[in-house]
């Protein structure tokens, strides 16, 4: 009796080792091995934010590609793309790193509540209901939808101003957030030498009356900023001024001419207090 | 046994305070507001400028496209700007602001009140009126009537229904706009007969308006194929499809239109402005608001002018009570919250609620507890919840398998929720995605 089963469990083995041997021959779809390799060295969020479907999607476009100049891992950054190119023996692209920044600055003191919404707390659905509980139809809602759409916790309202705040070391630069947003108020810009930037930190395109009347930081278009670069980098359109990451010096001259505070500069060394001219002739006499 | 629609439904408190009250007039503002978009479809391109004087009557938006329509003024007076107002719609869009001065009338508008049953004019005579009156479905959806009025090739209208049902709880300006205009109501029907080339129409009217019933049996006597079909009265009735259902039991396939069943379907204050247009040139410059609410003094209907501010309508009914939670405008189902009084009554207003703090205050919202209430309320025969989480996890392709297009909006579903759940905010925006979505594939 064993002997029968032995023989008839080991010929149904047999034959389907034989079977599966003929299909995988015939049917073999051969993949390039480096696509695994370069997997591997990604780092398997599976965001998207490199534009192609997950981290095996990104890996396949950058064997296939003949050269690594538009193809980003922006979680990954330049570490990763340099591991990549040493695979595939192909020169990384130069990609500037990039963050998320917010671009509304309207905090509660700034922008005074003109009514009370009680809706679902969800961005998307009370943007398609009205524009916002204060009188700025352009600003954050503050329910988090960026915060929610984060894969990398790298976002978070923060809890005085209400605002979404980006956390430098963990965003990736995915660009969820910008998607998320029904505002269109997150943008990603060049992430700046030791993460210094400039942007206009509102995106109302009101007239400057009816902005500033709605919120102090708005910015009402009056081009004082514009006539201060030096270097062509601002331009205001639809009443509303932006800063051009790519023609920015990052010289800070805009900053204190805005006359509602609304150009935003992150991570810069505090300014040298302004030393007035009668100050400064008292000290030559001290001298 | 009377009628109804067979799938879904429910049957809210009906609360229609201002029943009975006859239509009062409203003064005229200091000031209109008229927004360049009041209807569905493209918005009305401005066709005056700052300083202009116009007349009450004068064209001063043309349709922006073959959806869209003419605006004209509500008033005589002079231009103070074009610029973007806040409306209804919770943002600023363009409209033309108008200072009033006297009341003067374009000449070719005959305001004599003497009734015009005879219409000579041909269908596309008729529909050229109503094109160049820019009048607009005024149940609320406010869908350029002209459109409905030219079925799409191979199609042809077998009936007239006409939407009188009022299914809203507290609205009740349709219903006083057909106790004191019935004969131009009827006379505004036989022309929307004309125009689509039927011999028959059918006016549903929901039984608790039996005074409506009994007076438009009579006045039907008079006309060959128009008949007064009494149906039960259920939430959301009003609605296209749930009418058609109930009058002749035909249902409206997924993404067509009721010409396809052969109906086409007209509200009644639509037929009435019809009436206006085509028998005395008057343009959609005036329209019937209830002005509602449990703690308001002095409930009431008002012919308003359009672009008044919604200000003057609450203090023509009493001034805002104490404690007001919320101002609605439209009815408490399909209506939406108003973020200031200052906002402009537009051709699509049928009503402003004023709700106290008490009664808009909202219960917390619990998990779905599996109850399959929603599915069975939902008149389209949807599947609320799912719907729902499928736009909370953003499954387009699920949304739209299930038909997520075809939900029209009435609200049956958050309604009858037992747990508080927002259904249909959420629904509403899987819609607005999907059909994004649906559009691009197509384009």
């Amino acid at each position: 009796m064993i002997l029968t089963a032995i023989i008839s469990l080991g010929g149904i083995g047999i034959t389907g080792a034989v079977l599966l041997y003929a299909a995988s021959k015939k049917f073999e779809v051969y993949e390039d091995p480096r696509i695994a390799q370069v997997q591997d060295v990604l780092p398997a969020a599976n965001c998207g934010g490199c534009g192609y479907p997950g981290c095996s999607g990104f890996a396949t476009a950058c064997v296939n590609a003949d050269s690594l100049d538009n193809l980003l891992c922006p979680v990954g950054g330049v570490e990763v793309m340099n591991k990549v190119s040493t695979i595939l023996g192909k020169e990384a692209g130069k990609a500037d790193p990039m963050i998320a920044v917010v671009r509304c600055n309207g905090a509660c003191e700034a922008r005074p509540h003109t009514n009370q919404y009680d809706g679902a707390q969800n961005c998307a659905i009370a943007s398609s209901l009205y524009g916002g509980e204060t009188g700025c139809s352009y600003g954050c809602f503050g329910y988090g939808d960026c915060v929610t759409s984060c894969l990398f916790g790298a976002i978070h309202i923060n809890p005085e101003t209400l605002l979404p705040e980006v956390i430098d070391d963990k965003c990736t630069a995915c660009g969820a957030c910008v998607k998320a947003c029904p505002k269109s108020i997150i943008e990603l810009r060049k992430k700046g030498p030791k993460s210094r930037r400039i942007y206009v930190g509102c995106v109302n395109q009101d007239k400057g009356g009816v902005a500033r009347k709605a919120c102090n930081h708005a910015c009402i278009g009056c081009s004082k900023c514009e006539k201060e670069c030096q270097f062509e980098a601002i331009a205001i359109a639809n009443n509303l001024a932006y800063i051009d990451p790519m023609k920015c010096r990052l010289c800070r001259k805009c900053v204190p001419v805005c006359p509602t505070n609304s150009i935003i500069e992150t991570n810069f060394p505090p300014r040298k207090e302004k030393v007035t001219e009668d100050n400064s002739a008292n000290n030559q006499l001290i001298i | 046994m009377l009628r109804t629609f067979r799938i879904g439904g429910i049957h809210p408190p009906e609360s229609k305070l201002s029943a009975g009250k006859k239509i009062s007039l409203l003064d005229i503002p200091e000031q209109v507001i008229i927004p360049l978009a009041q209807h569905i479809g493209a918005p009305a391109q401005a066709v005056v400028k700052k300083g202009d004087v116009v007349k009450t009557g004068t064209l001063i938006g043309k349709a922006g496209g073959f959806v869209s329509a003419n605006i004209h003024s509500s008033v005589s007076g002079k231009v103070t700007k074009i610029d973007n107002a806040l409306d209804a719609s919770g943002y600023k869009r363009p409209a033309v602001f108008i200072d009033v001065e006297g009341d003067e009338w374009e000449e070719s508008i005959d305001r004599n009140g003497n009734l015009i049953k005879e219409c000579n004019l041909s269908p596309k005579e008729i529909i050229n009126k109503i094109t160049e009156a820019g009048i607009v479905g005024m149940g609320g959806a406010t869908f350029p009537t002209q459109v409905k009025l030219m079925p799409p090739p191979g199609n042809k209208a077998e009936l007239l229904i006409i939407n009188a049902a009022e299914c809203e709880p507290y609205l009740t300006s349709d219903h006083s706009l057909m106790m004191e205009k019935g004969e131009e109501i009827i006379a505004g029907i036989s022309i929307l007969m004309k125009a689509i080339d039927t011999k028959r129409a059918v006016i549903g009217i929901e039984h608790n308006k039996p005074d409506a019933i009994a007076h438009f049996s009579n006045l039907v006597k008079g006309y060959a194929g128009m008949e007064v079909m009494p149906l039960k009265s259920r939430y959301p009735q009003g609605g296209e499809k749930q009418l058609i259902d109930a009058v002749i039991r035909r249902q409206v396939k997924s993404g067509a239109l009721p010409i396809s069943v052969g109906a086409v379907v007209q509200n009644v204050g639509t037929a009435f402005a019809v009436y206006e247009a085509v028998q005395k040139n008057k343009p959609l410059i005036e329209r019937v608001v209830t002005v509602t609410g449990k703690n308001l003094s002095n409930p009431s209907n008002l012919l308003v002018r359009i672009g008044t501010p919604i200000r003057n309508l609450i203090d023509a009914a009493g001034g805002l009570p104490e404690h007001t939670g919320k101002i609605i405008g439209g009815g408490p189902m399909m209506g939406k919250a108003l973020i200031s009084a200052d906002v402009p009554a537009t051709k699509g207003s049928s009503g402003i609620l004023i709700l106290s703090h008490e009664e808009t205050i909202r219960k917390p919202m619990y998990e779905c507890i599996r109850c399959a209430k929603c599915v069975n309320v939902c008149p389209m025969g949807l599947n609320p919840t799912l719907l729902m989480d499928a736009t909370d996890f953003k499954d387009w392709e699920l949304a739209e398998k299930n038909y997520i297009v075809d939900c029209i909006e009435c609200g049956s579903c958050s309604y009858t929720c037992p747990a508080n759940r927002v259904l249909l905010d959420y629904i509403r925006l899987g819609k607005g995605k999907v059909m994004g979505i649906i559009r691009a594939r197509k384009s």
